[in-house]
């Protein structure tokens, strides 16, 4: 069963992709003005802009199937921890830029094949997001792949910090790609994704890209879940508490 | 060619309005002066990143958070084009960069002050950039071709930027009684450093008749900063906010408004470093800079190997 | 190692729209060429201002020497045969 089940399944299904993106477009805005260098500041910044506006789209329609007064800004400044359905990973701290792009990595990997399929909902209006996500997405995981090739292939120091990076991550990769009761009912309803199917090419996309960047993939089998259940990290916290800041402290005012 | 024919050269084109390209010959004092403003300029936009990246985090609607992000992201396009128009002056990047992080290079002051609230971000956007415009659209002109392109590209994109916080500051003041006093503490906290941007009035500013003679600059400090008040006050007047200035005053005679006097001992000081943001903001670039040092290196090591296994494969073949 | 190295400066250029060539528009950093050509569609076509991308390491760039200005370009000025006007037809003859 869902641990925290809120809404009917199309719209946890809605927000679990509204929530990764919005969750890890905030993650990537902590970038902006900090990055490496001047051209790279601006390229992730670029990322973030894509997330949240995907998120946007996932976070409007969500809204309209709960109805009632909700918006996109009540979705996303409203609601507490455990109604958020992200995954685990896209609210782990940025860390040094190899955690960053580690962490971008696996969810570009997973969010290319999984929005791929998504566009063959036979939801309308899920099709029509993934289809405009796509080129986004394609470019980001491009994006994400290189960097990965470059660092992991670059000093001792980049290698090392590389490693680091996927060995603390792999354990929230699991997550991404193994079907809950929601995943398979969505499935069977020809609304959402066959995550079975997708998991050999993310895997295939990640092995090959780690491979040409000299990097080891983690022998470690546990992985973490819960986050698209509602059931999260502590950092999901401390990120709301500042998503949140200015409509918790002055509650429904125009802005 | 001897240098006084150069020079003579040199001054037909600035009086002739013909933009100065990179290799040709330009004044040894023409060039440093550019250097410096160039480089300032975009050190300016890149710590002004600073300030209002503090708020993308918490803006209050998804709206406003994407727009702020993407105004921010401009910021450090903007810097960008101006180091490149820099190093057509034989500057490097890296010369500049280290100025700035070794506190040597100096930047826009303004940054230097905290955004407190959200209000601060609509004040920033209005005021900050509207006072930047000015500036930038006399440079549009300057006499240096790839300071007036960079500049030229920087306007067309800026002019979302002072839209975005001025419709910031509307929306507050038309909210409640607690937004509307936020939107007037930021504009009182805002409004004299903002009359600050445009430099030391005239009489004191030891750069200004040279690069007025150059066509670098086309306006002097006082004329832009009456300008900037010009176009402000009614921009105030009418989402009802007022400005903390109780000499400012409509002038008939000249068409202009009279207002107060600056306050230049607190200029002074926050340009000799005493802001309230000073050190955190230089904290802040030089810590980015060090973290993203093993980035720039492995980026640099992996082109080198690559570039060596082509080598090697192109041999082969 | 590389402990004081810029990355390369390149040279952009941008064809705005089918049909065009492409027209410098700026410079920027890069270690590579791949990266070049990423930071270039980052930094430069932000607002759909590009639809295709050359780079070319600035350090690659020939160019004219600006003292030779008049005596290579000058000499154009005098070849006025080599314009339409400078032929004398009938107003009958409508365009050629």
């Amino acid at each position: 069963m869902l641990s925290y089940t809120t809404y009917d399944p199309l719209t946890e299904y809605v927000l679990r992709c509204a929530d990764n993106n919005l969750i890890l477009g905030h993650r990537i805005s902590e970038w902006c003005g900090h990055g490496p260098v001047l051209e790279q500041d601006i390229a992730l910044t670029n990322m973030a802009l894509d997330l949240l506006g995907q998120s946007r789209m996932y976070l409007k329609y969500a809204a309209e199937l709960i109805g009632h007064n909700e918006t996109e800004d009540s979705l996303a400044f409203l609601r507490d921890a455990m109604q958020f359905r992200n995954s685990l990973l896209v609210e782990q701290p940025n860390g040094d830029f190899a955690h960053t792009i580690i962490r971008s990595l696996i969810f570009d990997s997973f969010h290319y094949f999984f929005t791929e399929q998504l566009m063959q909902s036979n939801d309308k209006r899920l099709a029509d997001i993934a289809t405009k996500s796509l080129k986004e997405i394609t470019y980001h995981r491009k994006f994400s792949s290189e960097w990965t090739i470059r660092l992991g292939d670059g000093t001792e120091e980049s290698n090392k910090r590389m490693q680091t990076a996927i060995d603390d991550l792999w354990r929230y990769k699991g997550e991404l790609l193994s079907p809950d009761e929601l995943d398979m009912e969505m499935l069977e309803k020809g609304i959402g994704v066959d995550l079975n199917k997708i998991e050999p090419l993310v895997d295939n996309h990640l092995s090959d890209m780690l491979n040409r960047a000299t990097l080891q993939i983690p022998q470690a089998e546990f992985m973490q879940k819960g986050g698209k259940q509602g059931l999260h990290s502590e950092h999901l916290g401390y990120i709301l508490a500042e998503l949140q800041f200015m409509q918790r402290a002055y509650p429904g005012l125009n802005w | 060619m001897s240098e006084s024919s150069m020079l003579e050269i040199f001054e037909e084109k600035i009086k002739r309005e013909i933009k100065i390209e990179p290799r040709e010959w330009m004044p040894d004092a023409y060039r440093k002066t550019l250097v410096r403003q160039i480089s300032q300029h975009a050190h300016s936009e890149i710590v002004g990143m600073l300030p209002e990246a503090n708020w993308i985090k918490r803006a209050p609607t998804m709206r406003r958070k994407v727009a702020l992000l993407a105004k921010v992201q401009d910021e450090a396009g903007h810097g960008l084009y101006l180091y490149s128009a820099a190093e057509t002056l034989g500057t490097s990047r890296k010369t500049m960069i280290d100025d700035l992080l070794s506190g040597k290079a100096k930047y826009s002051s303004i940054f230097n002050y905290p955004t407190i609230t959200w209000a601060d971000i609509g004040a920033v956007g209005w005021l900050v950039d509207g006072a930047a415009i000015m500036n930038q659209v006399m440079l549009c002109r300057t006499s240096y071709g790839p300071y007036a392109r960079a500049m030229v590209r920087i306007c067309k994109e800026e002019s979302f930027h002072q839209r975005q916080g001025y419709e910031i500051m509307l929306t507050l003041a038309q909210g409640s009684q607690e937004q509307k006093a936020m939107a007037q503490d930021a504009l009182n906290r805002w409004w004299w450093p903002s009359l600050m941007m445009f430099g030391p009035s005239d009489k004191e500013s030891k750069h200004s008749a040279q690069s007025m003679a150059w066509k670098i600059k086309r306006k002097s400090n006082d004329e832009l900063r009456q300008n900037f008040v010009d176009a402000t006050v009614p921009q105030a007047r009418l989402i009802g906010l007022s400005i903390p200035d109780p000499d400012l005053k409509w002038n008939e005679e000249r068409g202009a408004y009279d207002f107060g006097d600056i306050d230049w001992e607190e200029f002074w000081n926050v340009v000799k470093g005493n802001g309230p943001c000073n050190k955190q903001r230089l904290d802040d670039r030089n810590k980015a800079h060090e973290e993203g040092h093993w980035v720039r290196e492995a980026a640099l090591a992996f082109a080198e190997k690559q570039a060596k296994r082509k080598a090697k494969k192109d041999k082969v073949a | 190692m590389n402990e004081n190295k810029d990355w390369p400066l390149w040279e952009i250029f941008i064809r705005s729209r089918a049909g065009l060539n492409h027209k410098h528009v700026g410079s920027l950093h890069a270690a590579d060429e791949d990266m070049a050509i990423e930071n270039a569609r980052d930094v430069y076509t932000r607002r759909n201002e590009g639809i295709s991308i050359w780079v070319v390491e600035s350090k690659y760039i020939t160019a004219s020497n600006p003292e030779d200005e008049e005596s290579l370009f000058d000499p154009a000025d005098n070849k006025i045969y080599r314009h339409p006007t400078f032929y004398d037809l009938p107003d009958e003859v409508k365009h050629m």
